[in-house]
């Protein structure tokens, strides 16, 4: 088992008090599998991705990955399990805007020390970046930025891909040929794949499809 | 880990080049103000140190013959001999390879601690100076002095200017003379020593504050110089400041990636400390060689300067000095800490998931705005007490430092003010939305208008003690200055002849006494002057009895210069000893610029009668026929040199006090451009927040070149806002240079005079700064592509 | 560079005796070396030779006021020259300084001054004997008849010197050997001096009485190379015997002692290397220094076994070249008073 989360609960301060995101969710997820989260804006799917990523804290519960619970691992822990177990694809702002597209590939492998050049090139090729490898982020369109992101995800070999909504912000062919591309990268590293979206035909793609509604999983 | 995180920190100063430009040139240009103007003052200082040491003077008491240069050996001997414990020194001047040098003569066996070697910056061995005779001399003099004797000359930069330093049988030696010059008296005297009124009745004691009043007058001028470098670098650091901000808020994104790629949060701080303490050394570097060229450009002037002034003597080299070196790299880091701590410190407190778009990082909230008042209250307060009720130089300079600060940090909320005000009665909406807007930039753009502030203010308030002080000062040249041609006789003989021969051909002749001696409890020179119209016309006074010129011709009283009247706490009607017996009321207080020592005018006869050997050798003349005057003079035998022109000394002394300001003059001129660079960088860091602001207004129908326009204006506006408040500012920091820091460092009060028409060129200068400075941001403003400002609507930010 | 180092490094000559600074001490750069057999002839030895490196007139005195308080007193002036010769004015290369002291049993009282040879600030002349360094003087008719005045800024004193018995020849009649590998300077004393004046002290003038030691020495050679300083004992036992011994210090941890065996008529008898042998006792903490300030003394031979004790353990001699120099009383076998004077621990 990859991952297992038990009993998770989180709520943030609101404007009217104490408003609460997740409600005891429990999850697992093996080696490979893909996963898909679904459910309506405000309904935790993306607070649940971020704190399995270790990018938030977790009000009670527990995450276990590795053998280590991500809930209680303090800043330098979380840093070293997103530098080596896991990678997160935002929905944008993913790339380091001042450095052009081959380093920003390369730029996670380099932090964990995996860095494979060839691999990185691989990569670029199976996601038709090759051409655009001496450019920034900024002359790039949204879909070819996602795709670097994805690509620098994957030269960093995670064991778990933490993607929040990587397609929400293109339009839908774009999305359907990115996914594509992702989906099946994923599967030749042999990366499990945990995707929140709000999209149910992207979801049917994925292994696996859970629900969350009003913060619990249904 | 740590290389990738460096080179995407790098990347983004290889991406904004500009940026990184303008980080390290304002980083540098604090750093070489600051450092310029140390450089400048350590290198003096340094110089009074060597000169003060070698001197012996300052620090200890002397004796020195009463009259002539000579004191017998004999006599050195016989009060040791009675327990004095007394050094010897024997001075005087060579010509060599056609300049003069200093020889100065001293006996290590018997120095007391702090004078004789102890200048030298590598300690000679006892042997190699008393045994060989070896001279250390100012590299000035080292050269002429080794082809001219036979003894080995070292060169030491720590001997005063012009000066070597050597024991004193090698000085009596390359003097020829076996008399000495002074005697070097130790503070601790053991018991039962003779009097020296017995053992030596023709040497005089000499206190040893005496030799300090040269160093209170130049402290002055450093301490002013210290407090425009200070200034300078604090401008700086806004530019610094501005800088620093605007790349943490664009790195804002890649913070929040570079973390969630797991780069942990100390990890990066420790990256960007180590990034930012990188930028110190290389800027730091650069500023402190800036420095150096600055103050070696200057230098000539300030040497210039304070010998005219003060007849300190300052060496027009220039030495990398390890201190200052030193002083400028640590001023450097600290100006990034400070710079970079409140960037560091937003970028711990960052949620990991805050949002990656850049935000305004210094929009002031009500709360800010309200603590900047409240601590501008409290400086200002501050300041007020101890300009009021302080005493000594520092605590003034301390209280217009508060000034200020108070004033600066007043600035954003008098600012407001105006702009609100402005607001309530614009007329239409285009008006009031420019007005409104124009509001909402203040709190980014303050720290630069901060800094243009006090570089308005203190150009200001310069300039105007400058002018006040020339202003005077030449009115005091005309008085003093008054008789056509100084006639310089050789001896009192042919000062008798020049008498009798000028008597039937000049309108008057002013014969000019003076003795050196000492008056109300200081050092002071006392002349006696043959009262007549010239004096009657031309000597005001601060203060007087009616007819003080009068009093004085009939003996009856004295006039006193401002510096003895200020020191002595004496001022017209009291009664100053003018020699034992002879006490005389004040009849006038006169200003008297430019010198440290007090005087005191009393008739040519009562003079003669205090001191019946000392005879003119000196006379004023007023002639209608300068020319016809001059032939005549040169007909009776009297050499060209004899014969002075007043209206050179006229030129000359003015030129001395013009050098003077040259090196403040350049300061004010370098502090409001750098002033003008913290406008351009923090328009170009706010560039990137007000697309944003600006978008909707485009939107709502202005065209970018309206914007662009509008934009230039705003700047003007806020920096003419600016510049009215500084030139108050300005006046009373003038009046506190004037009426306090001037009275407390050279003992006498300017009057002040009011300039308009600089002020208005300042105030016009003030604004072209700023206008030069927001051209750039506003053309990029104006040509801001369409696509950019729509994407304000379409995405996160 | 400070006064101080200057002068430290000008005395350095006397500095290798007191501190075991010992690169001048057999290399004699011109200057004359003693040599054993050597005729002293007075008063002309009594006054100075400029061709030898270093010389000293050294004075101690155990004093007595009238209400039994015991005072030491010392009156030193040293001779160091850069180069074997006199010259008239201020090319001399002679360096004249000195030290005076008044032991009490509360306070140290030190004074220090520093002249030139050449121009008449300091110097000695045989006959009439006058020795004087500015305002201090040793001066009378003869060697055995002197008046010796010294002031500092916190004592002054004024005392009378009456000869009670004849000069002392140390080591080989004069010829003192201070190392194993034959360092030597001349080396006569006068330790019968009766004395009496006044010191001038914070607290007032006190009339005193006692007994004084004058030491003349000079030499151009001063140490060995392994030897680091050293402690020198002038005791006067009650049975109106003296004796006179040194102990040279060692960086090998052994020592070189000599001394003399001086009867209350002036016979003396000299001690080969090894019978006078002193062992410190107690250490004082001195200004942070760590002095011996009591010692057992013995002499097997003469029957001498007796404890030294320091009047005041801090009679630290704070002058350019520092050193500890004061008073003693002496228990034991033989009772008594002394001087001990002890260099080279700072």
């Amino acid at each position: 088992m990859l991952l297992e989360v038990k009993n998770l609960t989180k709520s943030y301060a609101g404007p009217d008090g104490t408003v609460p995101v997740l409600r005891g969710v429990d999850l697992t997820l093996e080696a490979g599998e893909t996963l898909a989260l679904t459910g309506e804006s405000g309904s935790g799917k993306s607070t649940l991705l971020h704190l399995v990523g270790g990018l938030d804290y977790a009000d009670t519960g527990e995450i276990w990955m590795n053998g280590r619970d991500v809930a209680r691992l303090d800043d330098a822990g979380r840093a070293e399990l997103r530098r080596t177990k896991v990678g997160v694809i935002f929905q944008q702002f993913n790339l380091i805007p001042s450095m052009t597209v081959a380093a920003n590939i390369a730029f996670h492998a380099r932090l964990s020390d995996q860095n494979d050049a060839a691999r990185e090139a691989d990569l670029a090729h199976g996601l038709g970046l090759s051409e655009q490898l001496h450019k920034y982020p900024e002359q790039l369109s949204g879909g070819q930025q996602q795709r670097v992101a994805i690509a620098r995800t994957l030269a960093a070999r995670p064991a778990l891909i933490l993607a929040d909504e990587p397609t929400g912000n293109l339009d839908e062919g774009t999305a359907a040929e990115v996914i594509d591309q992702m989906l099946a990268l994923v599967a030749e590293a042999g990366s499990a794949l945990m995707m929140v979206t709000h999209s149910m035909a992207l979801a049917a793609r994925m292994g696996r499809q859970l629900h969350l509604s009003q913060g619990q999983l249904t | 880990m740590n290389a990738a995180g460096l080179s995407a920190l790098w990347s983004h100063w290889w991406r904004n080049k500009l940026q990184l430009a303008t980080l390290l040139a304002g980083l540098a240009l604090a750093t070489a103000l600051w450092s310029g103007v140390q450089a400048i003052n350590s290198e003096a200082r340094a110089s009074y140190d060597a000169a003060a040491a070698v001197l012996g003077e300052g620090r200890f008491d002397q004796l020195v013959p009463a009259s002539g240069d000579a004191i017998a050996l004999e006599t050195y001997v016989a009060l040791r001999r009675a327990g004095w414990q007394v050094s010897p020194v024997v001075e005087g001047e060579i010509g060599v390879g056609g300049t003069r040098a200093r020889i100065v003569g001293v006996d290590p066996l018997t120095a007391p601690g702090g004078s004789g070697t102890s200048v030298l910056t590598a300690p000679p061995e006892p042997q190699d100076f008393l045994g060989d005779g070896v001279i250390f001399a100012h590299p000035s003099v080292a050269e002429a002095l080794t082809a001219r004797v036979t003894q080995q000359v070292i060169t030491d930069p720590g001997v005063a200017p012009d000066t070597a330093l050597m024991d004193i049988g090698v000085a009596g030696q390359i003097l020829d003379r076996s008399s000495l010059s002074r005697l070097i008296v130790w503070p601790e005297q053991p018991l039962g020593r003779g009097t020296l009124s017995e053992i030596a009745p023709e040497l005089v004691r000499q206190g040893a504050q005496e030799g300090a009043e040269v160093g209170r007058l130049t402290d002055s001028f450093h301490l002013n110089l210290t407090a425009f470098g200070l200034l300078s670098f604090v401008v700086g650091l806004f530019i610094v400041h501005g800088t620093i901000g605007l790349a943490f808020e664009q790195r804002r994104g890649m913070v929040r990636t570079l973390r969630a790629l797991g780069v942990p949060l100390n990890r990066l701080i420790a990256l960007i400390a180590l990034e930012m303490a990188g930028f110190a050394i290389v800027a730091g570097g650069i500023g402190v060689l800036m420095g150096y060229v600055i103050a070696a450009a200057l230098l000539p002037d300030v040497a210039a300067t304070l010998e005219g002034l003060y007849g300190a003597q300052i060496s027009g080299a220039l030495q990398l000095r390890p201190d200052w070196w030193l002083t400028g790299l640590g001023i450097a880091f600290a100006g990034t800490l400070i710079a970079a701590s409140g960037a560091l410190w937003r970028i711990a407190k960052m949620p990991l998931l805050a949002s990656a778009g850049a935000r305004a990082w210094s929009v002031a909230s009500g709360r800010t705005r309200n603590l900047l008042g409240l601590s501008a209250v409290v400086f200002l307060a501050t300041a007020a007490v101890l300009i009021a009720a302080g005493q000594g130089l520092l605590v003034a300079f301390a209280g217009l430092g508060a000034l200020l600060f108070g004033a600066a940090l007043a600035l954003p909320a008098l600012l407001d003010r105006a702009l609100a005000i402005a607001e309530r009665v614009a007329k239409g909406v285009r008006a009031q939305w420019f007005w409104s807007d124009t509001r909402q930039q203040v709190p980014g753009l303050s720290l630069a208008l901060m800094a243009l502030l006090l570089a308005a203010a203190a150009n200001i308030g310069v300039s105007t003690m400058v002018s006040s002080f020339r202003l005077t000062f030449v009115d005091f040249l005309d008085q003093r200055l008054a008789s056509d041609l100084y006639i310089q006789a050789e001896d009192a003989e042919q000062a008798a002849r020049v008498e009798g021969f000028l008597e039937p051909r000049t309108s008057e002749i002013m014969p000019l006494l003076f003795v050196d001696t000492r008056l109300a409890a200081g050092s002071a020179e006392l002349y006696g002057v043959r009262v007549g119209a010239t004096y009657r016309e031309n000597w005001g006074f601060l203060a007087s009895t009616d007819a003080a010129w009068e009093q004085v011709a009939a003996g009856d009283a004295v006039v006193i210069n401002e510096q003895m009247a200020r020191r002595a706490g004496l001022w017209v009607n009291d009664e100053l000893t003018i020699a034992p017996e002879v006490h005389l009321p004040i009849a006038g207080v006169f200003g008297d610029y430019g010198n440290p020592i007090g005087q005191a005018v009393i008739s040519e006869a009562l003079f003669l009668k205090l001191y019946p050997d000392i005879r003119p050798t000196r006379f004023g003349i007023r002639v209608a026929d300068k020319d016809a005057a001059r032939g005549a003079l040169r007909d009776f035998g009297l050499n060209e040199p004899q014969i002075i022109d007043q209206q050179v000394i006229k030129d000359f002394s003015i030129g001395v006090f013009e050098r003077t300001f040259t090196v403040t003059a350049a300061l004010n001129i370098l502090t409001l451009s750098v002033a003008g660079f913290a406008i351009l960088t923090s328009l170009l860091t706010l560039a990137a927040i007000r697309v944003p602001q600006l978008a909707p207004a485009w939107a709502m129908g202005l065209t970018r070149a309206d914007l662009g326009k509008l934009e230039l204006l705003r700047a003007v506006i806020l920096a003419a806002l600016t510049m009215v408040l500084a030139i108050p500012l300005g006046l009373v920091l003038a009046w506190v240079l004037l009426a306090v820091v001037n009275v407390e460092a050279f003992g006498w009060r300017l009057p002040m005079f009011v300039f308009p028409l600089d002020y208005a060129t300042l105030a016009g200068l003030g604004v072209l700064a700023a206008a030069l400075a927001a051209l750039w941001p506003a053309r990029r403003l104006a040509r801001t592509p369409p696509a950019d400002l729509l994407k304000v609507f379409s995405n996160e930010r | 560079m400070s006064v101080k180092v200057f002068i430290l490094a000008l005395l350095l000559p006397v500095a290798a005796l007191a501190q075991g600074f010992a690169g001048l001490g057999t290399d004699a750069d011109g200057f004359t070396v003693p040599e054993r057999g050597f005729e002293f002839q007075f008063p002309r030895d009594h006054g100075a030779h400029p061709d030898f490196r270093i010389e000293w007139w050294y004075l101690t005195a155990n004093l007595e006021a009238e209400d039994g308080t015991p005072y030491g007193l010392q009156w030193t002036l040293f001779r160091s020259a850069l180069a074997p010769e006199e010259a008239e004015g201020w090319e001399s290369p002679q360096i004249w300084f000195a030290h005076a002291a008044v032991t009490t049993p509360e306070a140290h009282h030190v004074a220090e001054r520093i002249a030139r040879g050449g121009i008449g600030q300091a110097g000695v002349t045989a006959a009439p004997f006058d020795a004087w360094i500015d305002d201090w003087q040793m001066a009378g008719p003869n060697f055995e008849d002197m008046q010796l005045t010294a002031t500092g800024t916190d004592f002054a004193y004024d005392m009378a010197l009456l000869a009670q018995g004849p000069l002392i020849f140390q080591g080989d009649e004069g010829f003192s050997v201070k190392s194993e590998q034959g360092q030597a300077s001349y080396y006569y004393s006068q330790p019968f001096f009766a004395i009496k004046g006044t010191l001038t002290l914070p607290e007032g003038e006190v009339a005193v009485t006692g007994e004084a030691w004058l030491d003349r020495e000079w030499s151009s050679q001063p140490l060995a190379d392994n030897q680091t300083g050293w402690d020198w004992f002038s005791l006067s036992f009650d049975d109106g015997t003296k004796m006179m011994g040194f102990r040279l210090r060692q960086t090998d941890g052994a020592h070189f002692t000599a001394g003399t065996w001086i009867t209350p008529e002036g016979q003396t008898t000299p001690f080969e290397n090894g019978v006078f042998k002193a062992e410190p006792l107690k250490v004082s903490d001195v200004d942070g220094r760590a002095i011996p300030t009591q010692w057992r003394v013995t002499v097997p031979q003469k029957g001498v076994d007796v404890t030294v004790n320091a009047l005041n353990p801090n009679a630290w001699m704070d002058v350019n070249v520092p050193y500890w120099e004061g008073p003693v009383t002496v228990t034991g076998s033989h009772q008594g008073q002394g001087y001990l004077e002890m260099t080279g621990y700072e």
